[in-house]
């Protein structure tokens, strides 16, 4: 028998963990000699207040969905995939390079080629720890964060050495083609009279990410694969005893762990930038962490999550423009979001296991 | 000559930048030994070399800096100990809330504290570690090529640079000769014999997650007060992580440990001196030096040149039988 009802474990232990991580953040802003009270109000505003704030907070939303489902999914095999960085920055050279050199008719086709050369792009770079981890034992967690580290080195060849263009001195790709410009929330829900979204990065690639949610929730819980993975990442000797093969299953979820996190370029290359340039992924990829964690590796609990974060992301840069809170703030957060619900987990749920038996002894 | 001046000059940055490589892969061979992963190395460094540039520029003391960067870096240890431990929870994840939360505390306190964007005011005079010259180095830095690699090479770093290299034979000895050595390699493979032996897990995991986070004081203070006059935003760089690639490399022996720091350490004060290598007509960019370290362990732990194989019980938390 469980130890305690599921909505517990699935809805009241991560607002526990919330909650912890919001009190800490309180006292260290009050730490810091500002009121937090304050400090929300703004955020909320920034943040919540306008079409233009929504439209960032959608942004880094689908940024972090595209990453937090690439690590959640990786959770489910229990694989703990910290190369989400490293991949979602080949995947933005995927899509530079077919947004360059490939002349598109039109956005929508561009689309599609784009996301798929981003997910191919990302799938490769999870490929060789995904082998190596299948097949020589080689510990994922350190293969992947060597390959952010050897994707970062490569990245910064490509643009300074190759894709520069000519007496350009940033290293930066050229610009993409006007027709390969994605249609951002402004062109679509503005009408000539009211315009909304003003110069905000929110694309369609949001939808894309929704859609990679519902799709990511049936592959899980509505295929065969996906209950592989998960059998395979709830026992292994179990699932060896059903016939289900480690090695395929440790390969192929990292694959789609990876082309989930590379599919983030089409959001912040090909939507926002409009170009690659230097960390066009600003630790969205390690952001995916603490939203996957958050989510309980669950899509809507990843969506849910994503939205959050993408709140505090916009919120903690109106913050460090109106006050004297650096952007920072905003790791700090996420540090203690991914240890409140991952690290020390247990600290939550030990004690009101404890309270959720002793309430039902107390009803029998 | 003039090759035997780059080499002299090359090699001694070399051991600048091995130094902080050394502290922190030593910090986490005891804690990777004791079945403790470590990934939040990087963190425990960061934090550290911010507290012991700001103490240390507000007192001008650098021993008082050193001392709160241990400090600083024992807090963030006893964390990773209390969740890894204590609440048995995921190494992994706790490592990388670890890393998270120094690189954005540093900044954030940085920034109400001295208002400078993020950094420290610049060390001088007793803020920062000043070079030990060796006797006679001066008087014999003519002699020509033990004159340089004694005067040039050996002569004139800090002290910390000293300390890093005597933890060598020191690790070695605590690990290899000693009882408490022999407990924590014990405690790393097969904690339930330890435990069996009357011996406390939990003691000796948070002895060797202490120690861990000393190093780490040390790393992170020798590099905002040694090799650089004061903290600047992430100025750690991935050296926390190379130290564990070094770990991996050195297959968690010490005196390994400290060749794979210095040939790290080559690679980098090759990257810093010279930008692309040109060896006739091939040219190899500055990129490929900054990321050899990481394709070296990745070829270490694919097993294809000798297998890196980790203390069996790393990352495993201990349950002890009811």
């Amino acid at each position: 028998m469980d130890k305690m009802p599921k909505w517990a474990d699935v809805v009241l232990i991560p607002l526990i963990s919330l909650l912890l991580a919001t009190i800490l953040s309180a006292l260290v802003i009050l730490a810091i000699g500002e009121n937090p009270v304050e400090a929300v109000n703004l955020m909320v505003t920034g943040a919540l207040g306008s079409t233009y704030g929504w439209g960032y907070t959608l942004y880094y939303a689908t940024n972090f969905m595209f990453t937090g489902l690439a690590v959640a999914v990786a959770f489910h095999a229990r694989l703990f995939n910290i190369g989400g960085e490293g991949q979602a920055m080949l995947g933005g050279l995927g899509v530079a390079m077919v947004c360059l050199y490939i002349p598109w008719p039109h956005w929508s086709i561009a689309l599609l080629g784009a996301g798929l050369s981003a997910a191919l792009f990302g799938a490769a770079w999870a490929a060789i720890p995904a082998y190596l981890q299948a097949k020589r034992g080689s510990h994922i967690v350190i293969t992947t964060i060597m390959f952010n580290f050897i994707a970062a080195a490569f990245l910064n060849y490509m643009l300074v050495n190759v894709m520069r263009p000519q007496g350009s001195q940033d290293p930066a790709t050229a610009r993409f083609p006007e027709a390969v410009h994605l249609p951002t929330f402004q062109s679509m829900f503005s009408t000539a009279e009211n315009i909304v979204f003003r110069g905000a990065p929110a694309n369609i690639s949001f939808f894309v990410a929704v859609l990679a949610c519902v799709v990511v929730w049936a592959l899980i819980w509505r295929t065969r694969l996906g209950y592989e993975i998960r059998a395979y990442g709830h026992s292994e000797t179990g699932a060896v005893y059903a016939g289900i093969s480690p090695v395929r299953i440790t390969i192929v979820a990292m694959l789609i762990s990876g082309a989930l996190a590379g599919l983030m370029a089409i959001n912040n290359v090909m939507g926002e930038a409009e170009r690659l340039v230097l960390n066009s992924t600003e630790g969205a990829g390690f952001i995916g962490i603490a939203v996957a964690l958050m989510g309980r590796s669950h899509p809507f609990g990843v969506f849910l999550a994503a939205l959050l974060f993408g709140f505090l992301y916009q919120g903690g840069a109106e913050l460090a423009l109106w006050t004297s809170i650096p952007r920072e703030l905003i790791v700090v957060i996420q540090a203690l979001v991914i240890l409140f619900t991952g690290a020390l987990d247990n600290m939550v749920r030990m004690p009101l296991e404890k309270l959720f038996l002793s309430l039902r002894r107390g009803a029998q | 000559m003039e090759f035997f001046v780059t080499l002299i000059q090359v090699l001694d940055s070399t051991i600048r930048l091995a130094t902080p490589l050394l502290l922190a892969c030593l910090a986490g061979l005891y804690s990777e030994r004791a079945g403790i992963f470590d990934i939040g190395l990087e963190g425990k460094m960061l934090i550290s070399a911010f507290f012991s540039a700001a103490i240390a520029a507000v007192t001008g003391s650098v021993w008082l800096g050193l001392m709160a960067g241990i400090g600083a870096s024992l807090v963030l240890s006893a964390l990773h100990g209390v969740a890894s431990i204590t609440f048995r929870g995921n190494q992994l994840i706790s490592g990388v809330a670890i890393n998270f939360l120094a690189s954005g505390l540093t900044v954030l306190i940085a920034q109400s504290w001295f208002k400078q964007g993020g950094r420290t005011p610049s060390l001088f005079g007793g803020g920062r570690f000043e070079p030990i010259n060796f006797p006679f180095a001066e008087a014999l830095s003519g002699v020509p090529i033990i004159g340089p690699i004694y005067s040039e090479l050996l002569s004139g770093h800090s002290i910390l640079v000293y300390v890093a290299f005597l933890m060598v034979p020191l690790t070695w000895w605590v690990l290899y000769r000693t009882r408490f050595g022999l407990r924590l390699r014990a405690v790393g493979e097969n904690p339930a014999a330890v435990d069996t032996a009357g011996v406390s897990v939990v003691g000796l995991r948070f002895a060797a997650v202490a120690i861990c986070g000393v190093l780490c004081g040390i790393a992170g203070a020798y590099l905002a007060t040694a090799l650089q006059a004061g903290f600047v935003k992430e100025m750690t760089a991935g050296r926390g992580f190379i130290a564990l690639a070094a770990l991996i490399f050195a297959k968690w022996r010490p005196w390994h440990a400290m060749w794979a720091c210095l040939l790290f350490g080559l690679l980098q004060a090759i990257a810093l001196r010279f930008q692309n290598i040109d060896l006739g007509g091939v040219v190899i960019p500055v990129q490929v030096m900054d990321a050899l370290p990481y394709i070296l362990t990745v070829v270490i732990l694919a097993g294809f040149v000798g297998k890196a194989i980790p203390p069996r019980a790393g990352g495993e938390p201990y349950v002890k039988e009811r």
